[in-house]
């Protein structure tokens, strides 16, 4: 009997005959194993694109922003798409592991780990473009508040651009914070577990001396319960501020009211593309087919149909005002400098990847179909990237003054850069899906005898039972137990 | 604390678990406590502890956030340095909401953080006895702080007619110290004052 009831007609998140030692072994013994050539490869690979990132950052600093091909008319190119679209991509991890939290979503447990490491990781990388953006970056803490020695002048706190260094260096640090508390019992697992001296003394380190006392666990889930209700305003204000950085200015095509929605609409759709693609290798190479099953991605793909259609409607939007407010200058970016113009296929490429090719979800077939959910992850990180160049780059390249009117393709640096947070970001996920539990052991167990599939199948034959022969049985029951039998019933 | 004596048993289905705790305390027996490998939601209440009030720990560290934003940035822009961006007024309240609200995320996350690792002694280095390795893989581990009016041996066998299995006496220090995972402390042989309370 279990304390906790589920009906079968929903899937099982866990697949398998699985007991509570069977969920640690599975997903704790590749951190014990020795790890396979692919891995060491993409593990090279990752630390060569961020060695030649590590290389066009310092040409950038030496010879200074000159090397990137930003001018007058273009100010902001690759670097700040690719602050957007990293930030983007990391709002899933904790859209997953708070909002979900508080909707109560079971399927969560399965991809919460790995998406919250995605989310830091791709924090860290969207970070760097802001920052060497500055040019002189050693230069970088003037954009902290604090007493100094220059009137003491302080920061504008009207600028969204300020907001945004608190809104991302709050978000980065309670994501780490979130993230590193629910890892904090499996180090204890993994340490309990220990055969050498060396994994012993680091994960003792990492574990902070945790036993599982009922009371820390109470605590625990009290601090993820309020971590969660504070991610959750958290994650849909940071893109919010970041669209500010466009909406609160007075070009055309980013001085618009629906950028706030719009944007955390596309960052949880690139993000959640970001963590199917890491996950469908994930699983595979790892052997977590049971974990991360056809149904965790399929509530994914639903995830991502539904908001790319958000984002469908909100370019929709955007032509439809572009025209009906009648501002000649919003009407020409948008129908003569995005869809049409030089820089017009950018934008196709943007309609195509991210309103088009999405609506394949909406076929069940589709959502559970391992390539195709692949391939898409893919489509829509690049039509995403695309979207934040379209907006970035098309607003930009036809300002008010045509004579300064031009066309915009980055310099190696630029693409070296972005490259670059490509290998930091890998280098970190390859060494996190090597050393880290990458589900979360405890919270799978604690669903397993709810959600686990051969725990469902014994409720089978409860579920036929009118409530007279169920209630004869509950008492039945009390003396006799029977280690698959699961009757919801609760002692007090 | 204090090196004590114990006696630990494990059981392996929460189901057993929760008639037993009933049962321990209905006779009388002090649970030191229950270790187990993930949160087993009602076992804090069936063994009598109280509501953590950590939810308003968090609160408090909020509005201190949302009163160091707000009080910060108007101290700024009206008197420690007043300066006139663009015509805009002194106290832009809207202008100030961003910043307020991430101050009052990151403060209360930050103080909810320490505060739990305070309250549970969770640091780096710090050491706790393990009254069996696989509490935190697959076992629910109660341990039960023999007192001198305990009859051990009579508390063994209450345990296994509960339900418990590899029942054993433990001496333990029942607090935290400084140690390493990879060495075995032999706190009981060593003088009282090295260990923390």
């Amino acid at each position: 009997m279990h304390l906790k009831y589920e009906s079968t007609l929903r899937e099982p998140l866990v697949d398998g005959e699985k007991n509570y030692h069977q969920v640690t072994e599975d997903i704790i013994s590749p951190i014990e194993a020795k790890p396979g050539k692919l891995w060491y490869v993409g593990f090279f690979i990752s630390l060569l694109l961020l060695a030649f990132g590590a290389f066009s950052v310092t040409w950038e600093v030496y010879y200074g922003t000159g090397v990137w091909n930003l001018n007058k008319t273009i100010g902001w190119g690759w670097d700040i798409t690719n602050f957007v679209w990293w930030v983007g991509i990391g709002h899933a991890g904790t859209l997953i592991s708070a909002i979900l939290l508080l909707f109560r979503q079971g399927w969560r447990t399965g991809v919460n780990r790995a998406a919250e490491a995605m989310t830091i990781f791709a924090v860290m990388c969207a970070g760097q473009f802001p920052i060497f953006h500055m040019g002189r970056v050693w230069m970088a803490f003037f954009v902290l508040p604090y007493p100094n020695t220059r009137g003491p002048l302080w920061v504008n706190f009207n600028s969204p651009l300020l907001w945004d260094v608190f809104a991302i260096s709050t978000y980065f640090t309670v994501s780490l914070l979130f993230w590193y508390s629910g890892l904090i019992p499996d180090f204890a697992t993994v340490r309990d577990r220990a055969k050498t001296k060396l994994r012993k003394l680091l994960y003792g380190i990492a574990s902070f001396g945790w036993t599982g006392s009922t009371k820390h666990w109470q605590r625990h889930e009290a601090l993820s319960l309020v971590l969660a209700g504070l991610s959750t305003p958290l994650v849909l204000s940071v893109h919010t501020i970041v669209s500010f950085d466009f909406a609160t200015s007075v070009i055309p095509g980013w001085h618009t009211t629906i950028f706030p929605p719009y944007f955390v609409a596309g960052a949880i759709f690139s993000g959640f593309a970001m963590v199917q693609t890491l996950l469908i290798i994930v699983r595979k190479v790892l052997n977590l087919e049971e974990y991360i099953t056809m149904g965790h991605m399929e509530a994914m793909n639903k995830v991502i149909v539904l908001t790319g259609s958000v984002v469908g409607c909100a370019y929709l939007t955007e032509l439809f005002m572009a025209w009906y407010a009648a501002v000649p200058y919003e009407f020409d970016t948008f129908y003569k400098f995005r869809a049409a113009g030089p820089l017009g296929w950018s934008y196709w490429i943007m309609m195509t990847c991210n309103v088009i090719t999405p609506q394949v979800f909406w076929f069940r077939k589709m959502r559970r179909n391992v390539a195709v959910t692949f391939v898409m992850s893919i489509i829509v990180n690049i039509g995403m990237w695309f979207e934040r160049f379209v907006i970035i780059c098309t607003s930009l390249y036809r300002d008010y003054l045509p004579s300064s009117w031009g066309y915009y393709r980055p310099s190696w640096p630029e693409v070296g850069f972005y490259m670059g947070t490509f290998g930091l970001f890998f280098t970190c996920f390859f060494l996190f899906a090597k050393y880290f539990p990458v589900i979360a052991v405890a919270e799978i167990k604690s669903i397993l005898k709810t959600s686990g599939e051969n725990y469902k199948r014994g409720m089978e034959q409860y579920e036929g039972q009118s409530a007279e022969q169920f209630e004869k049985g509950l008492h039945h029951d009390d003396h006799h137990h029977d280690t698959h039998g699961a009757v919801a019933h609760a002692h007090n | 604390m204090a090196v004590k004596n114990f006696v630990v048993a494990s059981f392996d289905d929460e189901a057993v678990l929760f008639p037993a705790v009933k049962k321990v305390r209905t006779a009388g027996y002090k649970i030191h406590d229950v270790y187990t490998p993930f949160p087993v939601h009602g076992l804090d209440h069936a063994l009598g502890l109280r509501e953590t009030s950590l939810h308003t720990a968090g609160f408090i560290y909020g509005i201190t956030g949302t009163t160091t934003a707000l009080s910060c940035m108007s101290w700024v822009f009206n008197s420690d340095w007043p300066l006139n961006i663009g015509g805009k007024p002194h106290f832009p309240l809207p202008a100030f909401i961003p910043i307020t609200f991430e101050l009052t995320v990151l403060f209360s996350a930050v103080g909810m953080v320490l505060t739990f690792c305070y309250l549970c002694q969770l640091m780096p280095f710090v050491k706790k006895h393990i009254f069996h390795p696989r509490q935190t893989d697959d076992l629910f581990v109660m341990a039960i702080e023999v007192t001198p009016k305990t009859n051990a041996e009579e508390l063994k066998a209450f345990l296994a007619s509960v339900g418990g299995q590899q029942i054993n006496e433990q001496k333990a220090e029942a607090g935290w110290w400084y140690g390493r995972y990879d060495r075995e402390d032999r706190l009981f042989e060593q003088k009282a004052g090295t260990v923390n309370a």
